[in-house]
């Protein structure tokens, strides 16, 4: 097997420049003809738009195409497809799952989904209770149910979906994992108005949705640990990424305290630094981790950078509209909005408050995480539990 | 304060883990709690022996100092793992104040006069150690103590000499310059310590001689560049404090049973847990920055060196005074080690410079005024 390198990688790109130069080409036709070039993921197989090379060449290649000024595939716009649903249906998915799904994910042609937590089931994800029901003859299943903070399901294509294939089973093992049409009768997208006044989640009905087999991922009844490919998936998204010092969320506070003298307090300053020095040294883990993952010995640092995150942006934006005095009695606007994704910069302290509100709560409570820490870093005992090989449907709720 | 800092080399490398495991093996092997504890208790808590084979024989001594002044031609980065492994063991060594205090004083002097010392200090044959409080912090004004009498010697007295007690030579800073003074002609009264393991003492020097090394301008300049030296690879010992009080306290929890089952298996404790453990991962990152600051000279070396002293010095002292209340009733007793590291880390979360002063510093160096 031959070893790809940074300069083979090079020469593709040079390749795919020069047969559809950036100025002159359609955004979508170049995008499809980076991944038919095998240089959207370079990790990912020959065929599925990688060339089977190492992870960490990835930076070479992104580099080498926005040096030449093409167009991006905005990762931020369809980070669920990207993040989630694609290393899912690479791992589980059947040969044409991965041919009919993988492009245009990855294009943004086809935005994603992720139809995972429910009002009931939110850190105990797998007690979920939407049901999916084989029907007798056409084999389809009819999905009933309701899930709950779906960001992007109002621009989504597909969704990733749980649910409940056999109630007779203890509440991980009863569990199939779908793609589910989005523009299939049944399914309604509601916004989820939340405290920062805008609609970035939803909620979604399912109402005897069709899913045909052939949209079943991974086995009846194997779904949790379909899911769990998926988690582990989502939690990995720091890595690439260098921020600068003073980036983030310390940014437009320094920038306050610089700029207006008249804000300055002894007891703000002393907060202010500790802060400062916090998010230099989160800065400095982050880097850590990124060069550890570059030199191919990931570290545990990664199951804490975002506990870390969620703590330091809400003291921080707690802080800054402490600093902003009188100002911080005002909003910049409750008007309900429903955005493509999350701009703390575009909005205001206020709003950077509220919204820091939910990085210790999406994508894992701040406590299930501590709790995967402990037992999974630092080796300590699960806490006892008396669900695990009871029936899904004599559980308490 | 918005430029993007310079590459920062924040791994270990090979050779450093192997700097490591013979450090780690030294230690394990001569330097376990029970000696330390045992030691401690007599007031004179260095291990001559240990100090020889740690500094000679490793080579450890002679990490920041050239190869052509008999040194080992590494630099910030191997003796700040060094350093990780004498705060792990709290190890009992004149290594901050002699191999790294009073080297780069002398490394900073760069004079004929101090070469000769170096080379001692460099071979672990001679333990130096600079007169000046151990408080005494980078960007804080140097003290004026010492006198030079001229043909009356130099006459004054210090407080709060690390490690005196074992040293051969003082590294006296006066009004003139610096002198190398022997210990023998300086009065040492040793001062009972918080930290049973770094001894302290009065130096009173009454028209004490010495050799002059430098004159007063490139001393002092040395003195501050050494100080912020120390300050930045100080991060490092608390990190490793840090790590020994975190490892001992999990593997506690494990295995201590109340309730009819573990402890660590209480969700309070595991929070507690997993938040020290994050802390000590983020400290990892802040003075592997520092040492690698400094090493390479960048030239936000100052910041980044504040920055780790700031975060380190709370998380050493956090971590030993989880390690004492989690072991209970263990934790508060002489025969536990765990009050070793407790005084260690908080000797050290004063020693050159409080996270307070080095805050302060940062507040200057990224351009945050106080009101």
């Amino acid at each position: 097997m031959t070893v790809i390198t940074a300069e083979h990688l090079l020469t593709r790109v040079q390749e795919l420049l020069a047969a559809h130069p950036p100025a002159g080409t359609d955004r979508g036709a170049f995008l499809r003809a980076r991944f038919d070039a095998g240089l959207a993921w370079v990790h990912y197989p020959e065929g599925l738009g990688g060339l089977g090379a190492p992870r960490s060449l990835q930076v070479v290649v992104d580099a080498a195409l926005e040096a030449a000024g093409a167009p991006d595939n905005d990762p931020r716009r369809i980070g669920i497809g990207l993040g989630m649903a694609a290393p899912t249906i690479l791992a589980y998915g059947t040969e044409e799952q991965k041919r009919r799904f993988l492009r245009p994910l990855w294009t943004g042609e086809e935005v994603w989904c992720q139809l995972f937590s429910e009002p009931g089931a939110g850190s105990d994800l797998a007690a979920l209770g939407t049901r999916a029901v084989r029907e007798s003859g056409s084999g389809d299943w009819i999905v009933d149910g309701q899930k709950v903070w779906t960001s992007s399901a109002h621009t989504a294509r597909w969704a990733i979906l749980i649910a409940r294939t056999d109630p007779a089973l203890p509440k991980h093992r009863g569990i199939t994992y779908f793609l589910c049409d989005m523009h299939d009768p049944g399914v309604e997208v509601r916004p989820l108005r939340q405290i920062t006044g805008e609609a970035e989640f939803n909620e979604v009905f399912l109402t005897g949705v069709r899913i045909p087999d052939a949209h079943r991922l991974g086995a009846v009844g194997e779904g949790w640990a379909v899911a769990r490919t998926t988690l582990m998936n989502e939690r990995v998204s720091i890595g690439g990424m260098r921020i600068p010092r003073e980036g983030g969320m310390i940014a437009p506070v320094a920038a306050a305290w610089r700029e207006r003298p008249e804000l300055r307090t002894h007891a703000l300053h002393q907060r202010l630094l500790d802060l400062w020095v916090e998010a230099e040294v989160a800065r400095l883990t982050g880097e850590r981790l990124r060069q550890q993952l570059v030199a191919g010995q990931p570290g545990p640092e990664g199951s804490g950078m975002k506990l870390t995150f969620a703590r330091l942006n809400q003291e921080i934006s707690g802080l800054e509209v402490e600093l902003l005095a009188e100002e911080g009695l005002l909003y910049d606007d409750w008007t309900m909005r429903r955005p493509d994704g999350v701009d703390f910069t575009g909005r205001e302290a206020g709003y950077r408050y509220l919204r820091a509100k939910g990085n210790s709560i999406e994508g894992g409570t701040s406590e299930i995480l501590l709790n995967i820490v402990a037992e999974r870093v630092l080796g300590l005992p699960p806490e006892p539990r008396d669900d695990k090989d009871l029936a899904w449907k004599d559980l308490s709720r | 304060m918005t430029t993007a800092a310079a590459p920062t080399d924040l791994l270990y490398s090979e050779a450093e883990e192997e700097l490591r495991s013979a450090v780690r093996a030294l230690l394990t092997d001569r330097c376990d709690a029970k000696s330390v504890l045992d030691r401690a208790g007599t007031g004179r808590p260095h291990d001559p022996a240990l100090w020889n084979t740690l500094a000679a024989g490793i080579g450890a001594a002679g990490l920041l100092v050239p190869e052509k002044l008999g040194g080992q031609g590494a630099s910030h980065r191997e003796a700040a793992v060094v350093l990780e492994e004498l705060g792990r063991a709290v190890a009992p060594v004149p290594y901050l104040t002699s191999a790294v205090l009073a080297t780069e004083i002398l490394l900073g002097c760069d004079t004929a006069e101090a070469a000769p010392l170096l080379r001692e200090l460099a071979s672990g044959s001679t333990v130096c150690v600079p007169a000046v409080p151990l408080t005494l912090a980078p960007g804080a004004p140097l003290p004026a103590a010492v006198r030079d009498l001229g043909d009356g010697g130099l006459t004054g007295t210090v407080t709060s000499v690390a490690d005196a007690v074992a040293a051969d030579v003082l590294l006296v800073l006066a009004d003139t310059g610096l002198y190398a003074v022997p210990a023998a002609a300086a009065r040492l009264t040793p001062r009972i310590p918080l930290d049973l393991t770094r001894p302290l003492a009065t130096v009173t020097l009454e028209a004490a001689g010495g050799t002059r090394l430098a004159d007063a301008g490139t001393a002092r300049a040395a003195v501050a560049g050494a100080l912020l030296s120390g300050a930045g690879l100080l991060a490092s010992e608390q990190l490793g404090l840090a790590e020994w009080c975190l490892t001992e306290t999990v593997g506690h929890v494990r295995s201590r049973h109340q309730f009819n089952r573990p402890v660590g298996s209480f969700q309070a404790l595991k929070h507690r847990l997993a938040r020290l453990w994050l802390d000590v991962a983020s400290a990892r990152a802040a003075a592997r920055a520092a040492a690698d600051a400094l090493a390479t000279a960048a030239p936000d070396a100052p910041l980044t060196v504040a920055v780790a002293q700031a975060y380190c010095s709370g998380v050493a002292v956090r971590a030993a005074e989880e390690c004492v209340q989690l072991h209970g009733g263990i934790g508060m007793t002489w025969e536990h080690p765990a009050h070793l590291y407790l005084k260690r880390a908080k000797a050290d979360s004063l020693a050159l410079g409080t996270a307070g002063h080095h805050r302060g510093l940062v507040a200057d160096f990224a351009e945050l005024p106080a009101p």
